[in-house]
């Protein structure tokens, strides 16, 4: 089936059978191999990107199904110029990753969640939602705590600088 | 393992999508949150011929209050009821308390409340909220629409009373009225987890006796189950002060509808983790615990209209 998926800004048509998982396609047939696979059962969030703007499981959606969609993955965080996003600035200033496997699905929950409600840092229930979504085995959570708490406080204060 | 193949159809109507779903010789599945169907795919637990995706149907979306209750259309994602003022009244109130315990926000971005109805998992909180509220499922077929009583519509473990060819177009569910308070207390070994037990509850009192309860419960048998003689022991109690310390005292009418509710109404299947002994236990508990938070609820409910000045 012939479908059109808009990923990090840039559309690309592609073929693809029906019964293709979107992290498969991600990563088989784009290259795109930020997006990482754990379980394939949903649980544990490293596949975790950006459908819409809204946080989904790319273990538990059909490439199909995103025909027409826009998407985001961990590739398309950093400025065009290669500038970390500032949740990668925090999650490294943290140590919230040592391996470093779960983190693009913690960065793109976080990311979804960031972009969705500017004031996350007041937020803390948000914030624990977000690190509760997805697992990780290294760095026991609290670092990545965090680092998203310090990102959406920097975000906040970017954007009240603004408009001052 | 992956999906094995299938044909993938994308209508665009409730009618065309209930005649793919009549095709001939096919096993066909709706795909709608796909957060349960995409995983048992994976297992080839479950290996359709057709996938019938309903997310392009733009009359299933949406929920709606007509007259006295809530009709939620198939494509509401679980998500919808976070805030407990997105429906109006305590059933706003319950399906936001029971609804952070349905996996976590990335899952419940596209799972859908009507997919819980379908799938029929004996651990879904919508189910046992659908029983213990007498929600009815609205589907189309080919022979048209029919509206099933929650009551009726659960066979066992993913078995109901819908056909096949049949598309579950809406669940509704009765509003709950201003003498009603809400509780919903789940137990489970982590969020990644399905509930070993949780209970939810809507109490009724009217000067200070109680007049309607409703308690559902969730993972206590092969199916929701309705709490009716647990119900029974309450109906026309007075309601009273309610007890301070953690624990509920043994006599207390909350404590005694939990042990009835233990074992009268629950009928627990063993799993890893939690035998039918234990459930028997967390039911009691957690029926008496989900009660006194009912109360509460309408403690406070009633304490804010008081207050109100107008
Ligand atoms: C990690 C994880 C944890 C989870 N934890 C919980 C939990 O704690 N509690 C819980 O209740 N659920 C849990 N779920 C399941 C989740 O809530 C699903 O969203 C839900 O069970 C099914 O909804 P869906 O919209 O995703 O349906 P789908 O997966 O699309 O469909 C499920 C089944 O229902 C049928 N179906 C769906 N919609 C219709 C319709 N409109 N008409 C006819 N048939 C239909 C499908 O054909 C299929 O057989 C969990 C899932 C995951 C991956
Ligand atoms: S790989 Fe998708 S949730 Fe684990
Ligand atoms: S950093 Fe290793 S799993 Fe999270």
């Amino acid at each position: 089936m012939k479908i059109t998926l808009e990923v990090n800004g840039t559309a690309h048509t592609l073929d693809v059978e029906p019964r293709r998982l979107l992290a498969d396609v991600l990563r088989d047939d784009l290259g795109l191999t930020g997006t990482h696979l754990g379980c394939e059962h949903g649980i544990c969030g490293a596949c975790s990107v950006l459908m819409d703007g809204e946080a989904v499981r790319a273990c538990l959606v059909l490439a199909v199904q995103c025909d027409g969609s826009s998407l985001r993955t961990v590739e398309g965080l950093a400025g065009p110029d290669g500038e970390p996003h500032p949740l990668q600035r925090a999650f490294s200033a943290e140590h919230a990753l040592q391996c470093g496997f779960c983190t693009p699905g913690f960065l793109m929950v976080a990311a979804g969640a960031l972009e969705a409600d500017p004031d996350l840092a007041d937020k803390p229930d948000a914030v624990a939602g977000v690190v509760g979504s997805n697992i990780c085995r290294c760095t026991g959570y609290e670092p990545i705590r965090r680092a998203i708490t310090r990102a959406a406080r920097e975000q906040r204060e970017a954007s009240s600088t603004h408009e001052r | 393992m992956k999906p094995a193949s299938f044909d993938y159809v994308v209508p665009r109507t409730v009618a065309e999508a209930v005649q793919a779903l009549a095709g001939p010789g096919r096993t066909a599945q709706v795909l709608a949150g796909g957060q349960s169907l995409i995983l048992e795919m994976h297992l080839q637990r479950i290996r359709p011929r057709l996938v019938v995706d309903i997310n392009r149907i733009p009359e299933l979306d949406g929920m709606r209050v007509d007259g006295d209750g809530l009709r939620v259309g198939a494509l509401v994602r679980h998500a919808a009821f976070e805030r407990a003022d997105a429906v109006p009244g305590p059933l706003g109130t319950l399906l936001s308390r029971a609804v952070v315990n349905i996996a976590h926000p990335p899952i419940r971005s596209r799972g859908t409340m009507a997919g819980s109805f379908g799938w029929a998992h004996p651990a879904s909180e919508w189910c046992a909220i659908g029983v213990a509220l007498d929600a009815t499922v609205e589907v189309t077929g080919p022979d048209g629409e029919r509206a099933l009583p929650a009551r009726d519509y659960f066979l066992g473990p993913h078995r109901t009373a819908r056909r096949p060819q049949e598309l579950i177009t809406a669940v509704r569910l009765p509003l709950l009225g201003g003498h009603t308070g809400v509780g919903f207390v789940e137990h489970r070994r982590t969020h990644f987890c399905f509930a070993q037990v949780a209970v939810a509850a809507a109490l009724t009192v009217h000067d200070g006796v109680i007049s309607d309860v409703r308690i559902g419960l969730v993972n206590s048998a092969d199916r929701p189950v309705r709490a009716r003689a647990a119900e029974q022991t309450l109906l026309g109690t007075e309601i009273g002060p309610l007890p301070t310390g953690r624990r509920l005292p043994d006599g207390h009418p909350f404590a005694r509808a939990g042990r009835v509710a233990a074992q009268e109404d629950a009928a627990p299947v063993a799993e890893p983790y939690a035998d039918a002994e234990y459930k028997r236990q967390a039911v009691a508990v957690l029926v008496g615990r989900t009660l006194r938070e009912a109360a509460t609820d309408l403690g406070s409910r009633l304490a804010v209209r008081q207050g109100d000045p107008r």
